[in-house]
């Protein structure tokens, strides 16, 4: 050990502590859980909720145990009659300003404000106080924000500049009249906001939801007269089990098959298929542009909220972008070409539905230029919660359920399919497929694991046919931020990029299931066990390759021809241009 | 009674040059430690300049400084010192300070709210006026007194203080 450790007493018990650390994070490893609302490990310290204070003896007030560093002898009373009161008075007060709407928010069952109010053992109302009120925003395609709910915790506003350095959301204003919101009160819709859904992950009330497609949905799947087609990402199988009890990392794929059908969808693919094909695509656009010249690097283009990201404030670099579609999208067009064609059916009978971990994917949807024959291919998207509250709300035994397997021929997916919802993935799986690409061999040591892990860059070599090649992976657009930087001050640094926008890649995206009761929401160990449950998915499949999958040869020789054809640039290829400039204003703004 | 004369003061005349203005006063700031610490003296000059903090503006200092918006948007309007919408051509500030109040510095404010039909913080239908109030203006012999642009007005009454107005509607008018 590097350092000495001191000695604090807890609740009249010593304890030998390290000395670098607060109160909170000393207690937590003593098993006390000092209750908290502001605090979020991963960023930086507010101190502004008070809901973690503790007695230390000595001290003149109470001490915030989050922003407080132990000291030797320091005393420490975590559970006190006075700061369980001090601690109760804090919450009710936040209650005070809130709505008192539990039975019907989104959040019921899920809140941490909920939580506090009831483990402080609130069970009424103490003061009557004037209630803040605002309009709710519901411009935005992924993110709506209700100030209302907001308890002004900050966490939104860190996340989204310290974690994701998107800088969309301040608090405004101050005292009474403080509200979180973006730059000159714009609409979300017209901000910089990527829509990646990080905000709504740490919120501790329901102040930022998704935008809600359940019930449009539940219409929809009704309605007898049209085909109902579901597609789901790879992350959410891995993630789907813990809103229903279940530990993370959980694989529900064929749980979520088989409920999917109960709820009514005629046919259930799987979104892995599509990043198959996403291989291909992208596979051998890198290997046209290494050797033909092509703006290098080239920067992977699946993460929705990075799209927008990339087009607002990286512009000048939207030709280093890969021109493929997202899995989502790619999927999407073929159901309503390739796949109705096969069916006979009327592309525009065919709903097109996609249940993604992913809030953004909400926004990609309604881009008018991932349309197909001027048809919208994804017609709705749900996040992970949504499916998992509709699968809860028809009243299906999830966890019991009898497996199914996804339907053919867009279903089946290789190892490298299942991998891309998580950081490195998507490099990872082009690499299985370009290497046999480029030089005609079979890649053998497939798993890279140099750039597997939750470190927020990762940079690698792999030497195919005698060339050496740099890569670089980054999730969380703060770190797409810093790749960026590198690429701008030195442009020959690398050839291939992988940018997921969310912390750990799509497991951890903006639809996940919220944080289970007394866990951080984005806890690295969740995510770590959601990205094992992919890499053994991996490692259990005989195909491991993308370009291996029997239904990809098929559709190739049956439709699109080869990759990059003029088939495959139609329904699975766009461009990315400039989008929003920073800072963008509304001529019609009103300032408020 | 005295009216108020235009300030000593030199405004630039066009949008551009009091950008340009501002742009080098940002420069200047760029050259010392901790740059971003002045983002509250460049909203200062900001205000000096165009006598609001205007959002076109508010987006310039940004990407002068390298400052997100929304952190801008936080300050700009955490104090009240701050104007976000443009002024009245006369900014109408009320003394509320102790000596005035006791002087009736309330009714004072409540005529001059019936006589402009505007509330605290806004700004009258032709643009003529604003109406904000004051802490003391250190001129409490003369209470109540209020300040019309940079000029102390003193031993006002309701009555007076609509004369007051009317003077400068006129003014206005030719």
């Amino acid at each position: 050990m590097s350092q000495e450790t001191i000695t604090i007493t807890i609740n009249e018990r010593e304890y030998q502590v390290d000395p670098d650390q607060t109160i909170m994070q000393a207690a937590d490893k003593c098993g006390y859980r000092i209750p908290r609302l502001c605090y979020h490990p991963k960023l930086s310290i507010e101190g502004a909720c008070r809901v973690c204070i503790v007695e230390v003896e000595g001290a003149r007030n109470h001490v915030a145990s989050c922003a407080c560093p132990v000291a030797d002898g320091m005393k420490i009373h975590t559970n006190t009659k006075e700061i369980r009161r001090a601690r109760r008075d804090i919450v009710e007060l936040l209650l005070d300003n809130h709505p008192e709407d539990c039975h019907t928010c989104d959040r019921d069952g899920n809140c941490e404000l909920q939580r506090l109010a009831y483990s402080m053992g609130i069970r009424k109302r103490h003061f009557v106080g004037e209630r803040k009120h605002y309009e709710k925003d519901l411009s935005g395609a992924s993110v709506i924000r209700d100030p209302d709910k907001c308890i002004l915790c900050g966490r939104c506003v860190r996340m989204c500049s310290e974690i994701q350095g998107v800088h969309c959301l301040t608090q405004a204003h101050r005292g009474f009249s403080t509200v979180v919101m973006p730059a000159y009160n714009m609409p979300f819709a017209e901000t910089v906001c990527s829509g990646c859904g990080q905000c709504i992950n740490v919120c501790p009330t329901a102040s930022f939801v998704e935008k809600n497609h359940t019930q449009e949905l539940f219409e929809k799947l009704n309605d007898k007269s049209i085909v109902k087609v579901a597609q789901f990402a790879p992350s959410v199988r891995a993630a789907i089990g813990e809103a229903f009890g279940l530990e993370a990392g959980r694989n529900m794929e064929g749980e979520l098959v088989a409920a999917m059908r109960h709820l009514g969808f005629d046919y259930v693919f799987d979104t892995q298929f599509a990043a198959d094909l996403t291989i291909m695509e992208e596979g051998s656009e890198f290997l046209e542009r290494l050797q033909g010249g092509g703006p290098l690097p080239m920067i992977t283009s699946c993460s929705s909220a990075w799209m927008k990201y990339v087009e607002q404030f990286y512009p000048d670099m939207a030709d280093n972008i890969s021109t493929c579609k997202s899995p989502m999208s790619m999927a999407a067009a073929l159901f309503k070409t390739y796949w109705a064609e096969k069916m006979n059916f009327d592309p525009k009978n065919i709903l097109s539905v996609a249940t993604m971990c992913c809030t953004a994917k909400k926004y990609e949807a309604e881009r008018p230029e991932l349309d197909v024959d001027g048809m919208r291919t994804t017609d709705i998207v749900v996040t992970t919660r949504e499916m998992a509250w509709m699968i809860k709300s028809a009243g299906i035994d999830f966890v019991n359920i009898e497996p199914e397997k996804p339907d053919a021929p867009l279903g089946l997916s290789s190892g490298a399919g299942a991998i891309f919802g998580v950081t490195g993935g998507v490099m990872e799986a082009a690499v299985r497929t370009a290497y046999e690409l480029y030089t005609g061999e079979t890649l053998i040591d497939i798993e890279l694991e140099q750039i597997r892990g939750f470190q927020g860059v990762k940079e690698a070599k792999v030497t195919i046919d005698g060339k050496e090649l740099r890569l670089a992976v980054a999730h969380g657009l703060g770190n797409a931020h810093k790749v960026m930087e590198m690429i701008r001050e030195d442009p020959d640094r690398f050839h291939f990029v992988e940018v997921m926008g969310c912390p750990g890649g799509c497991i951890g995206g903006g639809g996940q299931p919220y944080a289970a009761a007394n866990t951080i929401p984005l806890d690295e160990e969740a995510l770590q066990l959601r990205a094992s449950a992919l890499y053994d998915l991996d490692r259990g499949k005989t195909i491991r390759r993308s370009h291996d999958n029997p239904d990809i040869q098929r559709l190739y020789k049956e439709f699109l021809g080869r990759p990059l054809s003029e088939k495959s640039h139609e329904l699975l290829h766009t461009h990315y241009k400039k989008h929003l400039p920073r800072g963008i204003v509304s001529p019609n703004l009103k300032i408020v | 009674m005295a009216t108020t004369e235009t300030t000593g003061k030199t405004t630039p005349a066009t949008d551009d040059e009091r950008l340009a203005q501002l742009k080098e006063y940002i420069a200047e700031t760029r050259e010392k430690e901790n740059p971003d610490s002045f983002l509250i003296a460049v909203l200062h000059r900001c205000q000096e300049l165009y006598g609001y903090l205007p959002v076109e503006v508010m987006d310039e200092v940004a990407d002068a400084m390298e400052i997100p918006t929304a952190r801008i948007w936080g300050v700009a309007t955490f104090y009240h010192y701050f104007n976000l919408t443009p002024p009245g051509q006369h900014v109408i500030s009320v003394c509320l300070g102790t000596a005035c109040y006791v002087r009736g510095a309330g009714q004072l404010l409540q005529a001059i709210k019936d006589e402009l039909k505007i509330d605290v913080g806004e700004v009258t239908e032709d643009g003529l006026f604003s109406l904000q109030p004051a802490r003391c203006l250190g001129a409490c012999g003369l209470a109540p007194v209020v300040m019309i642009d940079d000029k102390i007005h003193g031993e006002l009454t309701p009555k007076k203080m609509v004369q007051l107005i009317n003077q400068f509607r006129r003014q206005a008018k030719k």
